[in-house]
C-alpha cells in the first residue's frame, strides 16, 4: 500500500496506510507501551496502555488499532498520555500483589518496568486487594490469578499460536480469571508458551520458579538438541546447571517459539543416571575405570583390529555437532580404512536432493514454511513430531491465509487450518497428493513437507507430480533428531561421503553391520542401535560414546561418557538444512564431547585427522564440504545459515536403506527424551493430552 | 407474573402511537393484532422499493431508543448494498440499564409490532435472518416473544414468501445469560454467536460486519417497533409528532419518588415539568425534587433545579451535559441519601463490568469500595475528591462505553451533592479519643 506521512511527536514519519500506529511508531523507535498487544497475535484494545493523543479527536485512542493516515498528528508523551498511563498502572496495581520481591518475573517484568516509568511513587489505593489461591495447572505451568492483568495473550498464543486454545476466560469484571477449558487442569502441548508471553508473572513455570533471579542467571543462546527442527534455546545458566530455557529475545529461526522439550527437555544433562566415568568390561562386567585407561584400551584394540585387517562397523549419531561427524567418517574411513558407517536413517534426503537435481532454490527453509502461499504436509503429525514446521504453518495460515493441504493417517491439528484434509494409509499418500492436483495448481507457490511414507523411488514420483502442476515449489524432507540432516550431509552413510559425494569405497549399512556375524569391532557414537536389534556378531568389540547406560552401552566392552549437545560448541543443521551453532552452556563433570574423544583416540593410534577442535573442524568442513561454504559471521552471531547441497544426481546406494521415522511425539524424544525428568512427570499428570 | 408498568387508561398528555394496542384485550395474539392494522406497513413496504423504505425512516427523525440516539434511517443505510455475504437483523432486547422499563412492555403487550419492524427492516437491507436477543431475566417475555414468533409462522407472516410477496424472513428469539455488557452491540453479537460477552474493536460496525461477520442491522426493540407505525402514517407525520432533529414519541419508564410511576408514550420534547407534575402526578408526598436521572443511571444525574425547567429530548440534555439515554427517569426526592444512592448505581457497575479492560475492570471495584467506606462515614475529605479523580481517570479510556457509564453518574453525584458526602464524613466520623492506646512504644 502507499505511504502516508503523519507526524508523532512533532517528527515526521512515513508507513504503508493501514499500518497500526504502534507498529509504525516502533520502527522509528518511538515505543508506545502496551500490555495487549502482540505483534501476531489478535488485537484487543483491553489494556488501554496505548492510548495516545491524536489531535482532531475527542479523547484519547488506543494505538494498537489505530491505523496511521495521512496528516494525523499524533501525540505519545504528552501530559495527557503520560497521566492516562499512569492512571492506568494505578488501577491495575489495586489488586496486583506487590509481592515482587519473591516473583518469578521481577526483574523482567512489564509492568514493574511500567511502574517504574510511570508510576505513582504513592499509592492512593487503602482497600482491601482480591485475593485468590494459587493453582497448579499441570506439572509445568502454575498460576496465580492475583498478579494476572487479563492482557490475554496467554489466551491468544494457546489459540492462535499453538492451536490448542486450552486456556479461556470465567467470571466477570475485577473477578475475570484466566481457566484452562478442562476446568482445573490444562490438557496441552504444555509448550509453556503462555508462562513465556505473560507480561507479569501470573504464570511461572514448575521447573524454574524460585530457583534464581533473572539477574544472577547467565543466558546462553544454543540450538534445541531434541527435534530436527533446530530452535534455538536460551539456556539460563547458574552454578553451572542449566535452570531454565526459552527464547524471550527472538533470536534465532524460531522467534520465541519453543515447545515442551526446547523449553523444558534439558534436565536429562543432570539426570542421576548420566554416566560420568568410562566404563571398561571385566570379566564380563562393566566397571568404572579411568579415561586414560580406556581411551588407551581402546586406541590399543582399534590398532590391532586394524592391523589384522578386521572389519570395523562405525555408527553415527542424530544429535552429534557437524564436526563430530565430520570427524568420525574422516576416522572410519581414513583412520581405521573401512567403509562400514552408517547412522539410523528417518528420512531419504539423498531421495530428494536426486529428485530436485538441477533445480534451484527446490530446498525450503523455516521462513518458506510462514511465507508460501500453500503448503502441503503429507504423512506427518507435524504439531506431535516437528511442534516449530507446524507453528510456521499454522502462522502462516492465520497471516497470509495460506492454503493447508494435509495428507496424512489419521486426523492432524493442521486439519484445523487446512483447506483440504485427505486420509490415506502411507501406502496410498503418493496417490491420495495426486488426487489434490486441481487445487494445489490453483494454491501456486507450494512447499511441500513429507515424512518417511515417501521415500526411494516415491520421492521422484512425487517431484515429478509436483514438476508437472507447473507451480514453484519447494522440499523439506522430514527427519527425526537435532542434527539428522547434519548426519547425512557429512556422509555418515556406506555410500555416500561428505556433501552426497559418492564414496570411495561401499560399505554395509547400519541394518548389514549389526546382521554380520563376521564383525570385528562396532564403534557406535551417540545412538542406541541395539534397542530394537541384535549384534550377530559375539567377537565384536563395541566401544559406545553415549550419555546413559543405554542397550547398547550395555552390550559395550568400553562405554565412554559423552557430553550432550548442551555442553559443547559446533554446529547442526536442521531439517531444512539450516546450519546453526551449539554454544556450551554448562559441563557435566567427567563427560566429554564426543569430538574430544575421537581426538584423543585419534592421538593414540597415532593417526593424523587434523585437529579435533570444533572451530578448525568447521574450517575444513566449509572449504571441504559441498555446500557448507555457509557466511561465518552469520554462524558466529548465532544465525541460521543456509546450506546448499550438492545439485545434481547422486550415486544410487546398492540396497535401500531402511528409513523410519521414530515417530516421536511432543512428550517423547528417542533415549533422550526417557531421561527427561519432565516429560516423564507431564506424560504420567492426570488427566489426557491434547489430541486433534 | 410481573405487575403491570401500565395504568389502566393512558393518560391524556401522552401521544400514544406504539403503544396504541397495549390496553386492548389479548393485545399480544396476532388476531388481535391483524384486526388493528396489523402487518398492514408490511404490506405497504412491500410494495416500495429498500431505498424509499428507508428514505421513510430518515424522514422520520427516528433515532435510536437505547440510549446513544444514532439516527436509525442513516445506520440502516450503512449496510453496504453489494456485499455478497447474508444481512442480518439483530434485535436488542438485553434491556438492563437500571430504571428502563420500556421494552418489557413492548414485547408484553405487542410482540408482533416488533415482528412487523423486524420484517420491514430486513425488505430494507435485503436480508433474511433475524435473531431477537432477550436478556436471560426476561424468562416470562421470551415465551411471550416464541408464542408470536409461532403464530407468525403459522399464518404466514414469517418463513418463505411471506403473504405471497415473495420475501422470505426467519426470526427467532436468543437469550442473554445475564449480562448487562451484552446490551452494548458489539458484546451481544459475541453472546449472540455464541462466545464470551465481551465486546469488539470497532470499526467494523455492525451495519459492515456484524452477526457472523456478515452486515448487520442492529436497533433496540423500542426502535423497531416505531417503524410499522412511521411506514403507516408517513416518516414527515411522525417526525411531526416530536421535535426537529428528534421524531415521534418515546416510551418513558417513570420510576422513583413519583406518585404514578409507570411507562408513558410521550412525544420527543415533552417538558420535564409536565412529566412530573401532570403525567407523574407529582413527586410522592408532596416532597421537593432532590434529583433526575433522566435516562437510566449512567447518565450525568440532574439537580431538581437544573431538571425541573428542561424537556425530554436528545439536545436539551446534551446542553446540560446528560443524556435522553434510554428513557429510563429515575426521580428522587429531598429525602433520598445522595451516597447511598451513588453506592447503589457503582454496586451495578462493577457487578457488571465485564472485565475486558483494566479502567472499567479496577475501576469500579476501587470505586465500590470507597463509596462503601464513604456511606459507612469511615474516610476523608480527600476520599471524596477521589471518587471523582478515579471516575475522571476512566472517562473516555475504557473500551466500550460500560466505564464512562460508571464513571459520569460517579462523578455528577461526587460533584453536585458533595456536601452530601461530607455531611456523613462529619456525622459519623471514627474519633480516636477515648479509645484505649493499643500498643505503648515507650513502655
Amino acid at each position: 500500500m502507499a505511504d502516508v506521512t503523519f507526524t508523532v511527536n512533532g517528527k515526521s514519519l512515513q508507513a504503508p496506510a493501514g499500518t497500526l500506529l504502534i507498529d509504525a511508531c516502533k520502527r522509528s523507535g518511538i515505543e508506545i507501551p502496551a500490555f495487549c498487544y502482540y505483534e501476531g497475535l489478535a488485537l484487543q484494545a483491553a489494556c488501554r496502555m496505548c492510548l495516545v493523543e491524536v489531535e482532531k479527536a475527542p479523547k484519547l485512542l488506543a494505538g494498537c488499532t489505530l491505523p496511521v493516515a495521512e496528516g494525523m498528528v499524533v501525540h505519545t508523551e504528552s501530559p495527557a498520555v503520560v497521566k492516562a498511563r499512569k492512571t492506568t498502572l494505578e488501577f491495575l496495581l489495586t489488586n496486583h500483589p506487590l509481592d515482587c520481591p519473591v516473583c518469578d518475573k521481577g526483574g523482567e517484568c512489564e509492568l514493574q518496568d511500567m511502574v517504574f516509568r510511570y508510576g505513582a511513587g504513592e499509592s492512593r489505593f487503602t482497600e482491601i486487594k482480591h485475593h485468590v489461591d494459587e493453582k497448579q495447572w499441570s506439572p509445568v505451568v502454575y498460576f496465580d490469578a492475583p498478579r494476572c492483568i487479563l492482557c490475554y495473550r496467554c489466551v491468544r498464543i494457546c489459540d492462535e499460536g499453538l492451536g490448542v486454545k486450552a486456556l479461556g476466560v470465567t467470571n466477570r469484571g475485577a473477578y475475570a480469571e484466566i481457566t484452562p477449558n478442562k476446568g482445573d487442569h490444562l490438557e496441552c502441548d504444555e509448550c509453556g508458551s503462555c508462562i513465556d508471553i505473560c507480561p507479569v508473572g501470573a504464570l511461572t513455570s514448575g521447573i524454574y520458579r524460585y530457583q534464581t533471579r533473572p539477574w544472577e542467571m547467565e543466558h546462553v543462546g544454543t540450538i534445541c538438541t531434541h527435534c530436527s527442527n533446530g530452535c534455538k534455546t536460551t539456556l539460563g545458566v547458574k552454578n553451572d546447571q542449566i535452570i531454565r530455557g526459552n527464547n524471550r529475545d527472538r533470536s534465532g529461526i524460531n522467534g520465541e517459539f519453543l515447545c515442551v522439550k526446547g523449553r523444558y527437555a534439558f534436565d536429562f544433562v543432570g539426570h542421576a543416571e548420566r554416566l560420568q566415568s568410562p566404563l571398561m568390561r571385566v570379566d564380563g562386567k562393566l566397571v568404572e575405570v579411568s579415561w586414560s585407561k580406556a581411551l588407551a584400551h581402546v586406541a590399543q584394540k582399534f590398532s590391532e583390529i586394524k592391523a589384522a585387517g578386521g572389519k570395523f562397523g562405525v555408527i553415527g549419531s542424530e544429535h552429534t555437532t557437524n564436526e563430530e561427524n565430520f570427524y568420525l567418517q574422516k576416522f572410519a574411513r581414513q583412520g581405521l580404512g573401512t567403509p562400514h558407517i552408517d547412522h539410523r536413517r528417518s528420512g531419504d534426503v539423498p531421495a530428494l536432493l536426486d529428485a530436485v537435481s538441477g533445480k534451484s532454490g527446490a530446498l525450503a527453509t523455516t521462513a518458506d514454511l510462514y511465507n508460501a502461499k500453500a503448503v502441503l504436509i503429507i504423512g506427518s503429525d507435524l504439531s506431535q513430531q516437528h511442534p516449530f514446521l507446524a507453528y510456521q504453518i499454522r502462522s502462516d495460515a492465520r497471516h497470509h491465509q495460506a492454503k493447508i493441504f494435509t495428507v496424512t493417517e489419521g486426523p492432524v491439528r493442521e486439519d484445523k487450518v487446512a483447506a483440504k484434509k485427505v486420509r490415506a494409509a502411507a501406502g496410498e499418500q503418493l496417490a491420495a497428493v495426486m488426487g489434490l492436483a486441481e487445487d494445489l495448481r490453483a494454491a501456486g507457490d507450494l512447499v511441500v513437507v513429507f515424512g518417511d511414507s515417501i521415500q526411494g523411488s516415491a520421492v521422484g514420483e512425487l517431484v515429478s507430480f509436483i514438476d508437472s502442476l507447473g507451480v514453484p515449489a519447494k522440499y523439506v524432507c522430514l527427519v527425526d533428531y537435532a542434527n539428522s540432516r547434519g548426519a547425512l550431509d557429512m556422509g555418515l552413510a556406506p555410500h555416500l561421503g561428505p556433501g552426497y559425494h559418492a564414496a570411495a569405497q561401499t560399505g554395509m549399512s547400519l541394518s548389514e553391520m549389526l546382521a554380520d556375524a563376521t564383525l570385528d569391532a562396532l564403534w557406535v557414537v551417540g545412538s542406541n542401535p541395539l534397542k530394537s536389534a541384535k549384534l550377530a556378531s559375539e567377537k565384536a568389540f563395541v566401544v559406545v560414546q553415549e550419555l546413559f547406560l543405554t542397550e547398547t552401552a550395555q552390550r559395550a566392552d568400553v562405554v565412554l561418557p559423552a557430553a550432550s549437545a548442551y555442553e559443547k560448541s559446533g554446529t547442526v543443521t536442521n531439517v531444512c538444512g539450516e546450519a546453526q551453532r551449539l554454544r556450551k552452556a554448562v559441563s557435566v563433570m567427567g563427560a566429554k564431547a564426543d569430538l574430544d574423544i575421537f581426538g584423543l583416540l585419534a592421538r593414540g593410534m597415532r593417526l593424523d585427522l587434523g585437529q579435533a577442535a570444533p572451530d578448525k573442524v568447521f574450517e575444513e568442513i566449509r572449504t571441504s564440504v559441498h555446500g557448507y561454504n555457509v557466511p561465518l559471521p552469520v554462524i558466529a552471531t548465532g544465525g541460521a545459515a543456509m546450506t546448499a547441497p550438492v545439485n545434481g544426481r547422486l550415486p544410487a546406494a546398492a540396497q535401500p536403506p531402511a528409513i523410519q521415522s521414530a515417530r516421536d511425539s511432543l512428550f517423547t524424544s528417542g533415549s533422550l527424551g526417557r531421561y527427561s525428568k519432565v516429560l516423564k512427570t507431564v506424560l504420567e499428570a492426570p488427566g489426557g493430552l491434547y489430541k486433534p | 407474573m410481573n405487575p403491570s408498568l401500565l395504568h389502566d387508561a393512558p393518560h391524556p398528555a401522552e401521544t400514544i402511537v406504539l403503544g396504541k394496542r397495549f390496553r386492548l384485550p389479548n393485545s399480544r395474539s396476532i388476531d388481535t393484532y391483524l384486526a388493528n392494522d396489523g402487518y398492514q406497513a408490511f404490506m405497504k413496504a412491500s410494495k416500495m422499493t429498500p431505498d424509499e423504505i428507508i428514505n421513510e425512516v430518515k424522514t422520520s427523525n427516528l433515532r435510536g431508543r437505547g440510549g446513544a440516539g444514532f439516527p436509525t434511517g442513516m445506520k440502516w443505510s450503512f449496510v453496504p448494498k453489494q456485499s455478497p455475504k447474508p444481512k442480518y437483523i439483530v434485535v436488542n432486547g438485553d434491556e438492563s440499564e437500571p430504571g428502563t422499563c420500556k421494552d418489557r412492555v413492548l414485547i408484553q403487550y405487542d410482540p408482533h409490532q416488533l415482528i412487523e419492524g423486524i420484517l420491514i427492516a430486513g425488505m430494507s437491507v435485503d436480508a433474511h435472518r433475524g435473531w431477537i436477543y432477550i436478556r436471560g431475566e426476561y424468562r416470562y417475555l421470551i415465551d411471550i416473544m416464541d408464542k408470536a414468533i409461532s403464530e407468525a409462522y403459522a399464518r404466514g407472516w414469517l418463513g418463505k414468501n411471506i403473504q405471497g410477496t415473495g420475501f422470505d424472513f426467519e426470526l427467532s428469539t436468543h437469550t442473554g445469560a445475564g449480562a448487562y455488557e451484552c446490551g452494548e452491540e458489539s458484546a451481544l453479537l459475541e453472546s449472540l454467536e455464541g462466545k464470551r460477552g465481551v465486546p469488539r474493536i470497532r470499526p467494523p460496525f455492525p451495519a459492515v460486519s456484524g452477526a457472523f461477520q456478515c452486515p448487520t442491522i442492529l436497533n433496540n426493540v423500542e426502535t423497531f417497533a416505531a417503524v410499522p407505525g412511521i411506514l403507516q402514517m408517513g416518516g414527515q407525520a411522525w417526525a411531526d409528532l416530536g421535535i426537529p432533529k428528534a421524531g415521534g414519541t418515546k416510551l418513558t419508564c417513570l420510576t422513583g419518588h413519583v406518585n404514578r410511576p409507570g411507562v408513558y408514550e410521550l412525544a420527543l420534547g415533552f417538558p420535564v415539568r409536565r412529566m412530573l407534575e401532570e403525567v407523574g402526578g407529582g413527586i410522592r408526598g408532596g416532597k421537593k425534587l432532590k434529583a433526575m436521572i433522566p435516562g437510566g443511571s449512567s447518565c450525568p444525574i440532574l439537580t431538581g433545579e437544573e431538571a425541573w425547567e428542561l424537556n425530554m429530548d436528545y439536545d436539551s440534555m446534551a446542553k446540560v451535559k446528560t443524556m435522553l439515554g434510554s428513557g429510563g427517569v429515575v426521580i428522587m426526592d429531598e429525602d433520598t441519601d445522595m451516597v447511598k444512592a451513588a453506592l447503589r448505581i457503582i454496586r451495578f457497575y462493577q457487578h457488571e463490568s465485564c472485565g475486558w479492560c483494566i479502567p472499567c475492570r479496577e475501576g469500579t471495584l476501587w470505586l465500590k469500595k470507597l463509596l462503601t467506606r464513604l456511606d459507612e462515614g469511615v474516610g476523608t475529605v480527600q476520599d471524596i475528591d477521589l471518587v471523582g479523580d478515579l471516575a475522571d481517570n476512566m472517562l473516555g479510556r475504557t473500551f466500550c462505553p460500560l466505564g464512562d457509564a460508571a464513571a459520569m453518574p460517579m462523578m455528577s453525584i461526587v460533584r453536585k451533592f458533595r456536601h452530601e458526602f461530607e455531611a456523613k464524613l462529619a456525622q459519623k466520623s471514627v474519633s480516636m479519643a477515648g479509645l484505649p492506646q493499643l500498643v505503648s512504644i515507650n513502655g
